[in-house]
């Protein structure tokens, strides 16, 4: 009979009942700084899942920062957010947890399938509600791009990667200190992504940053989603006040921003592109396009009647 | 009966079967029972009674001898007390008839003989030799929990083998048993680099081995007590409130 030691014993004792061995992994869907997502069996509920697996069970800070994620996750219940639905620690001392598997295509697919500008437009305004919505919970992305947006099967838009979130007003919470998952400068760690982060992220003064770091990176998200379109002065605007080098001259929130592109959408004047008089009368002829084209036919018409009768 | 024999797979309770009316399911539960057991008594007897090796392997034969010719354990009452506490007290009062009678009775001279490794059983007890002052009664649980994870290991074992799918039974082994006792526990890589095989492909084999463990560990405990409520208990006891 095989002699089970006594450290055997202990180990057996916790790991056998450990949930994480609930989760077959089944392949590599995505590679973060921290972690690695996997698409997995829930073997409990038998129903395909993404877990999230922290790389290394041998750092304690983080895996402080991976258990955060989670928590900021957790909290942050929203049709654009991923739901967490367990979080654990694996046999082998690897934190992980579970969320729901997204099956559908990158923001970037999806929007260069789309052929006109209020469509894309009013695609960019659904990625601002999750993120609008987490400002509300004082939690900022910190890392939003395209690559960090999917979308559903059904049309649903969903943030993704919380990974480097910050809880705003919690000077010592874990999510909130550099570390090694970011982009490394000579002077220390900057958490983000270039190209899409705000000037005062980028230059790793983390204190600074705010929610209005993720609205730089909307205008960013915003011009990139709109490459291969004739972009009118008035959206080109909106990206660039939201990318403002100086956080105060930006929207005051992603809800400000979504409703300028709500104005332009619906013909009225936007309140980041002061227009000329000619450029109002274009956009109120354009507005009201069809009353326009009426009037200026029946105009036509009388003015025709009038010709023939005098001739 | 030998030591690899395999516990059966039913989860009927091999208590309720020691004193049923079907002969060839008592002898299965007997020997499912001896199987469990034998190793904590012998312990006990060794630590509880400071009896030397020759006389703990004597009467650990004698007390299942006699209790099987007597049919002890029939009168047990689910109502009363736990299996496995039940069978302690059973054995303490045994030892002490034993003094009393010492000279009457021929030691190991019945009929009932158990093929079991007593010299193993002695050569683990002397290499790592309890507290004196460790309480016997979780000395006694302690090597009961042991008996009853070994058992499931040989089963697991021997379905690999049976199966020819050794590989998730040598992964268990080497980071659940063997890795327990070495300085150093192998890390998946070095396992998946081991068997050439993916990382993710280890953390899936270990997985399923564990919840084969666990199931297996759960189908052998709810054999070895009396009742639903003291399996729940045991269980409770063992892994904590999450299992269920």
């Amino acid at each position: 009979m095989t002699r089970i030691s006594d450290a055997a014993l202990t180990h057996l004792q916790s790991v056998a009942f450990t949930d994480g061995d609930r989760y077959s992994l089944l392949e590599t869907i995505g590679e973060g700084g921290m972690g690695v997502v996997y698409r997995a069996l829930d073997a409990e509920l038998g129903r395909e899942v993404a877990v999230k697996v922290l790389r290394t069970a041998t750092d304690p800070g983080l895996a402080a920062r991976f258990r955060q994620e989670a928590r900021v996750l957790a909290r942050l219940e929203h049709p654009g957010i991923v739901p967490v639905h367990d979080a654990g620690v694996l046999s082998d001392g690897r934190a992980f947890y579970v969320m729901t598997l997204v099956r559908g295509q990158p923001l970037a697919t999806r929007a260069r399938a789309l052929a006109t500008l209020p469509e894309r437009l009013r695609l960019f305004q659904r990625i601002c509600e999750p993120v609008a919505f987490a400002h509300s919970q004082q939690v900022v992305h910190r890392d939003l791009k395209p690559a960090n947006v999917m979308v559903g099967l059904f049309g649903e838009v969903l943030v993704m990667d919380w990974g480097v979130a910050k809880v705003l007003g919690v000077a010592d919470h874990p999510s909130n200190a550099s570390d090694g998952s970011g982009v490394h400068t000579g002077h220390g760690t900057v958490l983000g992504t270039p190209g899409y982060m705000a000037p005062e992220q980028a230059a790793g003064t983390q204190a600074d940053v705010d929610h209005r770091a993720d609205q730089y990176s909307l205008g960013s998200v915003l011009n990139e989603m709109l490459e291969g379109l004739a972009i009118p002065p008035a959206v080109r605007a909106i990206a660039a006040r939201a990318m403002a080098p100086v956080p105060e001259l930006r929207y005051p929130d992603v809800t400000e921003m979504a409703s300028d592109i709500d104005r332009f959408l619906d013909g009225e004047p936007v309140e980041a592109y002061p227009e000329s008089a000619l450029e109002r009368l274009v956009r109120i002829a354009s507005r009201h396009r069809t009353a326009i084209i009426l009037v200026l036919a029946y105009l036509l018409m009388r003015l025709l009647l009038l010709l023939f009768r005098g001739l | 009966m030998t030591d690899g024999d395999r516990f059966p797979a039913t989860q009927h309770s091999i208590v309720a079967a020691l004193g049923g009316d079907d002969p060839a399911a008592a002898e299965k539960a007997w020997d499912t029972l001896v199987r469990g057991y034998w190793r904590p008594v012998y312990v006990y007897l060794r630590h509880r009674w400071n009896l030397p090796h020759d006389d703990a392997q004597d009467l650990t034969q004698e007390f299942f001898g006699r209790a099987h010719a007597r049919g002890f354990f029939d009168r047990f009452d689910a109502g009363q007390a736990r299996f496995r506490t039940f069978l302690r007290v059973c054995l303490d009062r045994f030892v002490l008839k034993e003094r009393e009678a010492v000279g009457r009775l021929k030691r190991g001279g019945g009929s009932f003989h158990l093929s079991l490794d007593f010299v193993g059983a002695d050569r683990e007890y002397v290499a790592a030799l309890p507290d004196p002052a460790a309480d016997p009664e979780l000395l006694f649980r302690r090597e009961w929990v042991r008996a009853l994870f070994a058992a499931v290991v040989d089963a697991l074992r021997a379905r690999a083998e049976a199966a020819g799918k050794t590989v998730p039974f040598e992964l268990f082994r080497l980071y659940d048993l063997e890795g327990s006792d070495a300085p150093l526990r192998p890390t998946y890589e070095a396992l998946a680099h081991q068997f050439g095989i993916p990382v993710t492909q280890v953390t899936n084999h270990l997985s399923a081995m564990r919840r084969a463990f666990r199931r297996e560990v759960l189908a052998l405990l709810k054999a070895q007590t009396g009742s639903e409520d003291e399996y729940r208990s045991e269980m409770r006891e063992l892994f904590g409130e999450s299992v269920s």
